[in-house]
């Protein structure tokens, strides 16, 4: 076991790991963090997304271990007293529908905005490459990250 | 929640954003993966390495004695209680449904069954432990493809042969359609096996006290599943509570009564403990039902001016290794599909399901509909090629008119309403279809390397599942009705409990506005309950695009009883006589409002009134509350025109969408944003069949396409914008409404094949097997290449020696 001090969603957290501990089994399994899903164990699918340190990484990807001393947020830590600007353009545009990939989606999205805060329709669709959504065929996706852009979520 | 600006006066037709999002939005789902309840344990299965094999012996002893592993079981521990899975659909009386035990026993008939099972303290305990079971087995030739699986020479998958089935139809005289025909055209398609892949993986939770089970499943069918556990599994129905909570999508992939549920509830019953088990999506790649996997062959006679004299289908349909719930139906429901919305003479259709040692098909978004729209769709575009003619025309010149509706189809269908012209008119006009193919001919004049292609869809499809008596002259197990309560509460609020099941569609905001309209309530005062059979105790679930028409139908009859009920209170709050009651925009009144004499009294005082129950008219009950269950009289047919241009590069085989139109008719919309949300998951999920997915099993039967690195779902950097637009025949129910759901992917395989089959044309190709990629493309367009060089090469040394 391994001890390891990982700061999630603003509250910090001391715990020993198995180190194959997966970061997104710590958040779901250990922190009881289930905003954060599973969608498939080959880190294609991008559900399991979180922002670690603010950059955007496959909590499937990610041993529980490699996160030590680090910074996460997922997708219940984002909203600040109100809902993020992707949170409000994700439900403007419909840009779900069984929400399963929505929390990775949210979170890359974000990534994607901190890097590029006006990307075109064609960079979104280039920075969400990873993440999956086998529901809305991503035209709104695309809609509500560039709605979020205009509302300024990546300045 | 808001509205956009142009809303319309009643709920029904406004774009009102979903009350699911806050929980979705913000991490506070409850997956089934996300429960925890005390004591409880983690399930992980040992699956069969072989396609097809005798088991020999399984000997869990050595995985049972390791820490934290509570028990392990072969099938053997349960194969007195253990049952079959059940087959609710014999389409034939002499159809072979073989048992299907949950955990294999005797036999394993595909890679990925389950033979073992650890039961353990935690996920990664009870994965481990799967390694120290130790399993024989005596390999046996698997049986992979449906072509040959019916030669006497042919390894046998069961006993008893790999036919399962021979269903036919047929209606006109079908030989005089075709001899004299002076076109007859044949084709042979193929409709690969596809991996539904909803983005949540399967997940179940099972939970005993005492003698009643709690199970949670990530299930599309709560209440099917609960009558299936009581019906056969020999447990009490009244002790049986499914939930499915928040689900992440189904497809048709989660109108399963699966192994896993089954076992999970044996299981929790014999150790006394609730248990999980969540797939991985490489296990799920293997053993959630496939969908499609038909061999099709078509044959279409027509005159020369295009006109279809008959058709006639021969399909072989992959079975896989058994019969699920529905697996020998969905190319059923296909069959009557075939004629779309043409006009023939005769019509002929006969389908073999066969087994195989693959994973069980079983329905797939659209379930036999895409499939036969593919068929007859790609031959409509070989008889505009064969007669030179545009693909458009020769549709229009074989399509229902619009005046003709309602019109009984060749299949005995009664279309209840269409307007094939007015889709095509707009989808002709958005895709500015004249223009482009102007460019297409210009292009193809030079020899253009990137090819332009431009892809016909006229599409329309049967959905609503559906009026009892039909699924019972088809021998389906159940009814297709659908049930709804509406709770009127003190306050005036309103619940409405559903028997649709929910899993990404949006019933909990489109519900809420149509019962809004119904009784004059606010839409922000409505809640719909659904997906707990202890709630919502009575129902058909969701499945088959019948929610909306059958399911949302349920709730306005319920409303209506309420009407009815609060009418009576109402006469007696305003000292009326009934029957000078109106009821209207969530008011009871009587004379001319606001006109002097006029009174009215609002149904949420009704409410009041009724809970306190102090002065209500003798013999009334002092309730409003109301349940209806509505059994449909016909399917629910929408239809539309989805044009594909692509871009194909002769070079690479590289194919790219270009820009997608889709018209579609769907009848009244309740949510015109859920709607489009509909209509491009479809259509996404279809350009996924026709580009990128394809399950491939090796010579072996290995399942080559576990994970999403092999099994290529498209991104978004895959997938094109789409242009929506739609056209309304109203329907015929009081809503006026049409199924959504699968008609995005039933319309637009075909449309994007035949678009790359439309640029690759003059090159002499007249077919692709999907999925289209790019190295099927360049192949196709090299063979064609070195066949017009040999046919040249021989003209040409011909030419020599004269």
């Amino acid at each position: 076991m391994t001890k390891i001090n990982v700061t999630v969603d603003g509250v910090s957290y001391v715990d020993e790991v198995e180190p194959r501990l997966l970061l997104v089994h710590y958040l779901r399994d250990v922190l009881g963090k289930t905003g954060t899903p599973i969608g498939c164990d080959t880190s294609n699918c991008g559900a399991c997304t979180v922002l670690m340190d603010g950059v955007s990484v496959k909590s499937c990807a990610v041993l529980a271990v490699q996160a030590d001393g680090t910074e996460i947020t997922t997708i219940e830590g984002l909203a600040n007293g109100e809902w993020h600007p992707l949170q409000k353009a994700f439900n403007a545009e419909h840009a779900l529908q069984c929400g399963y990939c929505t929390p990775g989606m949210i979170l890359a999205s974000a990534d994607l905005l901190r890097d590029n805060p006006n990307p075109t329709d064609e960079e979104i669709r280039a920075g969400l490459e990873g993440n999956l959504c086998r529901c809305t065929g991503y035209e709104n996706i695309v809609r509500a990250v560039r709605r979020a852009a205009q509302a300024g979520a990546g300045q | 929640m808001t509205a956009t600006a142009e809303s319309p006066a009643t709920e029904i037709g406004r774009a009102r954003t979903r009350k699911e999002d806050a929980r979705l939005v913000t991490g506070q789902t409850t997956w089934t993966d996300n429960l925890v309840l005390p004591g409880m344990l983690h399930m992980a299965f040992l699956r069969s390495p072989y396609a097809h094999a005798r088991i020999t012996s399984v000997d869990v002893s050595a995985a049972k004695s390791l820490p934290g592993v509570v028990a392990a079981f072969s099938g053997a521990d349960f194969a007195e209680e253990q049952g079959s899975l059940p087959c609710a659909w014999p389409v034939t009386p002499d159809i072979v449904i073989p048992p299907h035990p949950p955990m294999a026993t005797e036999e394993v008939r595909y890679v990925g069954e389950a033979v073992a099972v650890v039961v353990a303290r935690d996920r990664y305990t009870a994965a481990d432990a799967l390694a120290s079971i130790d399993v024989s087995y005596e390999p046996l030739e698997p049986v992979l493809d449906i072509r040959t699986a019916l030669d006497e020479s042919s390894p046998k998958v069961h006993e008893a042969g790999n036919k399962s089935y021979e269903w036919v139809f047929a209606n006109g005289d079908l030989d005089a359609a075709f001899s004299g025909a002076p076109v007859v055209i044949e084709r042979n398609y193929r409709q690969q096996r596809l991996i539904p892949c909803a983005m949540e993986p399967r997940a179940v939770v099972s939970s005993w006290v005492g003698d009643d089970v709690t199970l949670w499943s990530a299930t599309q069918i709560p209440h099917i599943l609960r009558f299936a556990i009581a019906a056969f599994f020999g447990i009490p129905e009244q002790s049986i509570r499914v939930i499915a909570p928040d689900v992440g999508g189904g497809f048709g992939s989660k109108l399963q009564v699966t192994a896993e549920e089954v076992l999970a509830v044996l299981i929790s019953r014999r150790l006394g403990k609730p248990v999980k088990w969540t797939e991985s999506r490489s296990e799920g790649n293997m053993t959630v039902h496939h969908g499609r996997d038909q061999w099709q062959r078509i044959r279409i006679a027509a005159d020369s001016d295009g006109k279809i004299r008959g058709l006639s289908v021969d399909l072989l349909a992959d079975m896989g290794a058994y019969l699920m719930l529905v697996t020998p139906g969905v190319p059923i429901l296909g069959a009557f599909m075939f004629p779309a919305i043409y006009k023939m003479d005769a019509y002929s259709f006969r389908c073999t399901g066969v087994f195989t040692t693959k994973m069980p098909t079983d329905a797939y978004r659209g379930a036999g509909r895409p499939e036969a729209t593919f068929a007859i769709e790609r031959i409509m575009d070989e008889l505009a090629a064969e007669l030179n003619l545009d693909p458009l025309e020769v549709r229009e010149r074989n399509w229902i008119r619009h005046e003709e509706f309602p019109y009984t189809t060749i299949c005995g269908l009664t279309y209840d309403s269409g307007n094939y012209e007015a889709a095509t008119a707009r989808a002709k006009e958005l895709l500015g279809y004249d223009q482009l193919r102007a460019e297409q001919a210009e292009r193809n004049a030079r020899g253009d390397s990137v090819r332009l292609g431009i892809g016909v869809s006229t599409y329309t499809e049967m959905c609503g599942l559906a009026p009892s008596r039909v699924l019972g002259s088809l021998s389906y197990g159940a009814g297709g009705w659908e049930h709804a309560s509406i709770r009127m509460l003190p306050t005036g609020k309103v619940e409405v409990v559903t028997g649709s099941s929910a899993h990404g569609q949006g019933h909990e905001t489109a519900w809420s506005q149509i019962v809004a309209d119904q009784l004059g309530v606010p839409f922000e005062d409505i809640r719909v309950l659904h997906g707990d059979t202890q709630i919502s105790h009575k129902g058909m679930d969701t499945y088959g695009s019948r929610s909306l028409t059958v399911g949302g139908m349920a709730v306005v009859s319920a409303c209506d009883k309420v009407i009815a009920k609060a009418k009576v209170i109402a006469s007696a709050m305003l000292e009326a006589p009934p029957e000078s009651v109106e009821f209207a925009g969530g008011k009871f009144s009587v004379g001319q409002s606001g006109a002097g004499g006029g009174k009215d009294v609002s149904i949420q005082e009704v409410a009041l009134a009724t809970f306190a129950a102090h002065n209500l008219p003798d013999g009334v009950e002092p309730s409003l509350d109301s349940d209806a269950t509505y059994d449909p009289e016909n399917f629910s047919f929408p239809h539309g025109t989805h044009l594909c241009a692509t871009e194909v590069d002769t070079e690479t085989g590289m194919v790219t969408i270009r820009s997608y139109v889709a018209v579609d008719d769907i009848g009244k919309v309740v949510n015109p944003l859920i709607v489009e949300g509909q209509v491009h998951g479809g259509i996404a999920q279809g350009i996924g069949q026709a580009l990128y997915e394809e399950a491939v099993y090796d010579e072996a039967g290995n399942l080559l396409t576990t994970t999403l690195a092999d099994y290529l779902l498209p991104s978004a950097a895959d997938l094109p914008s789409y242009i929506t637009d739609r056209t309304e025949s109203p329907a015929g129910n009081r809503l006026g409404v049409k199924g959504v759901g699968e008609a995005g992917t039933i319309a637009s395989t075909p449309a994007v094949v035949n678009a790359i089959v439309d640029a690759l044309r003059p090159l002499g190709i007249r077919d692709i097997t999907m999925p289209c990629t790019p190295e099927r493309v360049w192949r196709a367009i090299e063979t064609a290449r070195a066949s017009a060089a040999a046919s040249n090469g021989a003209a040409n040394s011909n030419g020599g020696a004269a």
